[in-house]
């Protein structure tokens, strides 16, 4: 968004042309704002880089850019026409019939050529937006300013004050944390949700700033935002996703084209390095649930092991290769609409099935696998994640098999005889209690089982990410639709 | 020089006065709070036991899950009912 705090300066009533010496269409349109001088109209002309240009004409210079700015000159010259105050009309570049529509006035510039376009404006220069955004819109930023001495490396003065996550940071500057903030239409004081475990209020200004320091890009900024707003709500209860001893921490799987059109990966390496959206993303969530909310390990996050994820965990749905609808839209999001799945996961593991090329011995694999998920003998209590590589949905797509199709395969697989999973069964301890030895148990609670099409082309592989403490319980997967 | 903006909540820690150590909990209200966790009550049940043998006055609550914070409506009628509370956490 454009924030813009300082009232605009107002406009003289008549003309108003804005050039400057460096744009060769200024130079050329002199003599036409020489003859519009002497009309009728009073014409008055900022000039923003020479402020003795034009040398004809008493210009003013808008050294501050500050009537650039407000009046959101982008192209040079650009002349309007003002009443009582107000721009009834406007006009960029050179074109006679524009100018003489605005102006009023005939016969403009006749020796010219009929058009030629004009030049960038200096306020929208990318050497110098940044400071002007800063030096009009910076006061709408409420956080309380930190400033790091000359002689403090800032990297390690933000590891000192206990702001990172073990990795450095990017400092959020003014110019940073107004820069991303183009990137949504909210405005910087606009309560998203309430983060535990402190329960402090989070504006979208305090996800910008975490956002630059994650390393996001301005337009990775609407789905932080729907990130954070997916997991601080009762239902996905992050307090208890950060609280537990459990390995597990917010995995966010973008669906839509908006998550391709960011670079977002779903291909090769999908869970791995080397993509900006996919780590910084996941990053700034947890920057907030950390800086924000005040979780940290060893405070009121007690993870027994954690996981590497827990520094971020998000990735694309491979949407467009799917044989399925995505998993947002499975979920109820609107078909085509950008949306992501929040999941509290612990770290992926692979499932190889080299051999299978019908859909029933894969899906013998996937609910042979399924069934050891946090133990052989768990029943109901976690959901999971089923990631199927192309190579794998491939088969099931062959087959005709749809996503409701995979999923009750596995689930059928995966009704496992009571006799199997109480205590002391198997030579193992842990277990159900005995009474519910004739019982036959399905391995996952309806829906507990979530399918996602992601990887890279090449390898017969898919993977399972597993979930954590499901239900009223503990924390349900949700599914939000991104808004900018 | 660089400025920085505030990454976190900005909250400033008040610190709070505990509330001294009773010399004896006879005839005190004693709060035992399950936080839902598998046995616990059977470690709550034993302390009861104890407890009502020094001569307190025990009262049970239970958050409706480990993974969530007490209500506030619980913390509430807790602080309000007791004079001492015990939560147990167990596996």
């Amino acid at each position: 968004m454009t924030i813009t705090t300082r009232s605009a300066p107002v406009l003289p009533d008549g003309l108003v042309i804005v050039v400057k010496r460096e744009c060769e269409t200024c130079r050329m349109t002199v003599p036409v704002i020489e003859q519009l001088r002497n009309g009728p109209l009073p014409v008055t002309v900022y000039t923003q880089d020479d402020p003795n240009f034009p040398e004809s004409v008493d210009a003013i210079h808008d050294h501050d850019l500050a009537v650039s700015w407000h009046h959101t000159i982008e192209t040079v010259p650009t002349v309007i026409r003002v009443n009582d105050g107000r721009e009834v009309a406007r006009t960029v570049g050179w074109s006679r019939t524009e100018w003489e529509a605005v102006t009023g006035r005939n016969g403009l510039g006749e020796d010219l050529p009929v058009m030629r376009p004009g030049c960038g404006s200096m306020s929208v220069d990318p050497d110098l937006v940044d400071s002007l955004r800063v030096r009009f819109g910076s006061s709408v930023l409420g956080a309380r300013r930190v400033e790091i001495a000359s002689a403090e490396d800032e990297f390690e003065a933000m590891f000192d004050r206990g702001w990172t996550d073990g990795l450095p940071v990017i400092p959020p500057t003014e110019e940073r944390v107004m820069r991303m903030l183009t990137g949504t239409s909210r405005a910087p004081d606009d309560v998203v949700a309430v983060v535990p475990p402190d329960l402090v209020e989070v504006t979208i200004e305090k996800i910008a700033i975490n956002a630059v320091m994650a390393g996001c890009k301005p337009e990775y900024l609407p789905w932080v935002i729907t990130a954070v707003e997916a997991v601080c709500n009762d239902t996905f209860n992050i307090h208890g996703v950060l609280a537990t001893t459990m390995p597990v921490g917010p995995v966010i799987v973008c669906s839509g084209p908006g998550a391709r059109a960011i670079g977002m990966n779903s291909g090769m390496n999908v869970f791995g390095q080397g993509n900006r959206a996919n780590l910084t993303i996941g990053r700034a969530v947890q920057l907030v649930i950390r800086n924000v909310g005040g979780g940290r390990p060893g405070e009121v996050d007690r993870a027994t092991h954690g996981n590497p994820g827990k520094i971020s965990f998000c990735f694309a749905e491979d949407d467009v290769h799917s044989p399925w609808t995505p998993l947002a839209q499975a979920r109820g999001a609107t078909p085509g609409v950008d949306a992501l799945t929040v999941f509290p996961g612990e770290g992926p593991r692979c499932v190889v099935d080299q051999i299978a090329r019908d859909p029933e011995s894969l899906s013998n694999t996937f609910a042979a696998c399924l069934r050891t998920l946090h133990n052989p003998k768990s029943i109901l209590a976690f959901d999971a994640i089923l990631v199927v590589g192309p190579e794998h949905a491939r088969v099931f797509a062959e087959a005709g098999w749809n996503r409701e199709r995979v999923v009750d395969e596995i689930n059928a697989r995966l009704q496992i005889p009571g006799s199997e999973l109480v205590r002391g069964a198997n030579g193992i301890a842990e277990g159900i209690p005995a009474h519910l030895k004739d019982a036959v148990l399905p391995k996952f609670r309806p829906g507990g089982l979530l399918l996602v099409h992601a990887g890279g082309g090449a390898g017969l592989f898919s993977a399972i990410i597993g979930g954590w403490a499901n239900g009223d319980v503990g924390s349900q997967p949700v599914t939000k639709e991104v808004t900018r | 020089m660089t400025t920085l903006l505030d990454p976190t909540n900005e909250r400033r820690v008040s610190t709070m006065e505990r509330v001294g150590r009773p010399e004896s909990l006879r005839g005190l209200t004693v709060g035992l709070l399950d936080i839902s966790k598998a046995r616990g009550d059977v470690f709550l049940d034993r302390l009861e036991e104890r407890l009502s043998e020094m001569g307190a006055d025990v009262r049970r609550f239970k958050k409706p899950t480990f993974t969530k914070p007490a209500p506030v409506d619980l913390r509430h009628e807790i602080a309000t009912q007791c004079q001492v509370v015990i939560e147990a956490l167990a596996d």
